[in-house]
């Protein structure tokens, strides 16, 4: 066997003031042209891991010990010039946020050209070439007028392509990605990720995907290592360590990826609680003096009945008008044209008291729906200020039952801010349910949390609504969680509704060719065996 | 609780200037407003400890009297300017549409005099006294204030609790007050510091116009005001109500900085 293209040994880094270890003795190798995934939730210390190959730690890191060796040359020994020579030739990176990689100033083109200008010497027509060669080669439509454009004009998906595209035009021989794909749709995040595939393997190209997706590990990566805390957990062949996970983290890991529960659909629908007719929601548009400019259409004519407890999970691409949707079902932004009926009564555009109450909202980011100056006991007892006849000491017993009932008990007195991201979403589905609502629109409630996290509250949010028997909109990217969680689907694309129907309709018979395109780009752990269902991640 | 520097610093500082402006309320070692023509610019002196001025009236007891008028009126200049600044800042930036549009138009109008010249309109209309100060260099700083107020606000309205703060059926007057405001007055709180040594400047501004609290009561402004020709003569006549301003800013911008962060549940524990 020849020599790793990379070899990390007893690799440990610390925070330089306090000298705890962010990454603890942690060892594994990638060889020439392999797809390596490091796997872990936040705070397993796998992107500080990835940089430190680099050269990149983020201030007030240090590596402390361990060798770093690629292609034969200890990093450690080697000088800051060297290294940063190494940097774009040797190792590439990918980064997350693709809305910021990218430098706003300046066009695609000169700044693809940067690396091979600082790397290479080569002739401007040279250069040119290859990066419209590049360019076309990620499936960019118009190579010769995105070269002169600028960030602003491509999505996120674009973009990450430009990303790879300039990464790749050096022929690394390791290309670090550090989740490359978890700001992207479904959609975009399988042709993202299928192009990083192709262009690795014609250059020879060894991968490291840093993911916390389990999915894209099964369906990419040849290796995985799995991390937690700082620690290495396991290591092994990515089919090996999904389907026979050595260690108890793993193995959690893997439980907690969502599953249909078995059976139908949970409850049968009960009376009819909510409907939406021609709802059509627009963006921009502006009013001139004589004429009305039509602005973008969000939600385009959307026809919905939602029935008393049940849940009903809206999916779709990013852009789909999937969230608008919800907002507007709420009357918290106004729709140009439609009804909302509650109940068999009209709710108007400026939402009545009564649907007001017995309607909710969760939000996608738990780090920005809590009032950073309240209590976590505040918060929750907030929506109980509207009703009527409840003593302050009723009112304390109702928000301390709701912070049980939610996992929190005795959290009453803490910030915000003394939370993680899984508690902050506890208080955030606490305050919406505290006043026993018929109605929750859930806005991606899990996306912003970890694995093992979202499983915990999609579990709660289950639990909940079995207990007091709210109708839930469910909106979601994640086809996985939707599963779990669904009785009803809907889809929706350019913000329409494409298709709906029952849950197990739908995920075992779509129709619509979007719905199937959806779920074919959702990763899928399946392990043929046949007492086992398949898991999507 | 761990009381940091700047706290003890700023507490001390402030102390010790309430603490002087109450005992010149009741006991001065002379009588600041007692002219002695026989003993006119004294250096110090173990009877004048801080000498005298033009007039023969004794420094240290002017200085005292003065920190009582200074202090009150830049004191209530920055209260008058931050609660109504504050106010129409939060409404302004919540609200948007029309009311934005025109009170940010007259703010913008307001901002564009210099202030000083908008507090002498003030003064002439209202009259020299101290309730005109208050009045006339409030008016002058209300603009920044709200600007900042806004500004801050804008980003503010945007975050989802205010939007949950609507879910849950509250008025918008109660999101504003209980959500909006609270997290919109950390900068204000910066400001508000800085102006409370701009006032005290511009108080003796004023005073050096002619527009300030009228002679021959004392203030620290209109001191420094009538010391200027005596610079080099006697410099102690500036000295004092200089180092005097200087220290109260140093006292106020540290005690400023910590209440700002005590006020702040992330930062309290730090």
């Amino acid at each position: 066997m020849t020599a790793p293209l990379l070899d990390i040994e007893g690799l440990r880094i610390e925070v330089e003031r306090t000298g705890a270890a962010v990454v603890d003795d942690v060892s594994f190798q990638i060889r020439s042209g392999e797809f390596l995934a490091v796997v872990g939730e936040s705070g397993s210390g796998k992107t500080v891991a990835a940089r430190a190959v680099l050269g990149l730690l983020p201030p007030g890191l240090r590596r402390v010990s361990g060798r770093i060796v690629l292609d034969g040359k200890d990093l450690a020994k080697v000088s800051p010039k060297h290294l940063r020579a190494l940097r774009g030739p040797a190792v590439g990176m990918v980064f997350q946020e693709p809305m910021v990689s990218l430098n706003p100033a300046i066009s695609v083109g000169r700044q693809m050209a940067e690396g091979l200008s600082l790397h290479l010497r080569l002739p401007r027509q040279e250069i040119r070439a290859r990066c419209l060669d590049m360019l076309a080669r990620v499936q960019i439509r118009d190579p010769a007028h995105t070269f002169d454009a600028y960030p602003h004009e491509f999505s996120g998906g674009m973009r990450q392509r430009i990303m790879l595209a300039s990464v790749m035009l050096l022929k690394p021989k390791l290309l670090i990605a550090d989740e490359p794909t978890t700001a992207l749709d479904t959609l975009t995040q399988r042709e993202v990720l299928d192009l990083m595939v192709d262009l690795a393997r014609d250059h020879g190209t060894s991968v490291v995907l840093i993911t916390h997706n389990l999915g894209l590990v099964a369906r990419y990566a040849q290796r995985a290592v799995v991390m937690q805390q700082g620690r290495l957990v396991e290591t092994g062949a990515a089919r090996q360590i999904l389907s026979a996970p050595q260690q108890v983290y793993t193995r959690q890991l893997v439980e907690a990826l969502p599953r249909r529960t078995t059976g139908a659909v949970r409850r049968s629908a009960g009376e009819l609680l909510m409907s939406v007719s021609g709802l059509k929601v627009e963006f921009g548009g502006r009013r001139r003096f004589f004429q009305r400019k039509p602005g973008m259409r969000a939600v385009d004519g959307v026809d919905l009945d939602i029935h008393a407890g049940e849940t009903v999970a809206v999916v779709g691409g990013s852009g789909s008008g999937k969230t608008t949707l919800g907002r507007a079902m709420l009357r918290l932004i106004p729709s140009a044209a439609g009804q909302v009926r509650f109940r068999g009564k009209d709710v108007p555009a400026v939402a009545d008291r009564d649907f007001r109450l017995s309607s909710q909202l969760v939000f996608q980011d738990p780090y920005s729906s809590l009032d950073p100056r309240m209590r976590v006991g505040d918060i929750v007892a907030e929506p109980l200020r509207h009703v009527t006849g409840l003593s302050a000491g009723d009112r304390a017993k109702r928000v301390d039952r709701m912070l049980d009932e939610v996992g929190l008990a005795g959290f009453g007195g803490r910030w915000p801010h003394e939370l993680s991201g899984g508690q902050r979403q506890r208080i955030a589905i606490a305050r919406a349910i505290v006043r026993d609502p018929l109605f929750v629109v859930a806005d991606e409630p899990v996306s912003a949390l970890d694995m093992t996290i979202q499983a915990q509250v999609l579990k709660l949010f289950e639990r909940l609504q079995v207990r007091y028997g709210f109708a839930c909109l469910f909106i979601s990217h994640d086809l996985a969680a939707v599963e779990q969680v669904a009785d009803r689907v809907v889809v929706m694309q350019g913000g329409r509704i494409v298709e709906q129907g029952s849950r197990d309709d739908i995920f075992d018979r779509p129709q619509h060719d979007y719905t199937k395109a959806l779920l074919a780009a959702a990763p899928v752990l399946d392990f043929g065996k046949p007492d086992e269902q398949r898991v999507r991640a | 609780m761990k009381i940091r520097a700047n706290t003890a610093i700023g507490g001390f500082l402030i102390g010790v200037l309430v603490a002087t402006a109450v005992t010149a309320a009741f006991w001065t070692p002379f009588d600041p407003l007692r002219v002695n023509l026989r003993a006119r610019l004294q250096p110090p002196s173990a009877l004048y400890w801080l000498g005298t001025d033009e007039f023969g009236r004794d420094v240290l007891s002017r200085t005292m009297a003065g920190a009582g008028t200074s202090v009150t009126v830049a004191f209530l200049t920055v209260a008058f300017a931050v609660v109504i600044g504050a106010a129409l800042g939060v409404v302004t930036g919540y609200v948007r549409g029309w009311t934005d549009r025109v009170i940010m138009a007259v703010n913008d109008a307001l901002l564009a005099f210099p202030g000083i010249l908008l507090a002498l309109g003030v003064m002439i209309v209202v009259g020299a006294n101290k309730f005109g100060i208050v009045l006339a260099l409030g008016l002058a700083y209300i603009p920044s204030v709200v600007r900042v107020v806004r500004g801050t606000v804008l980003s503010i309205r945007e975050k989802e609790y205010i939007e949950a703060s609507r879910v849950i059926g509250n008025s918008e007057f109660y999101s504003m007050a209980r959500h909006v405001l609270p997290n919109s007055l950390a900068p204000v709180a910066v400001l508000a510091t800085s102006m409370f040594g701009w006032v005290l400047l511009a108080e003796s501004a004023l005073s050096f116009l002619g527009l300030g609290v009228p002679p021959p009561a004392p203030t620290w402004g209109n001191m420094l005001a009538s010391s200027r020709p005596y610079m080099e003569s006697a410099a102690w006549l500036s000295i004092a109500p200089g180092l005097c301003i200087a220290l109260t800013l140093l006292g106020i911008n540290l005690l400023g900085d910590s209440l700002r962060d005590r006020l702040d549940p992330r930062m309290a524990h730090g």
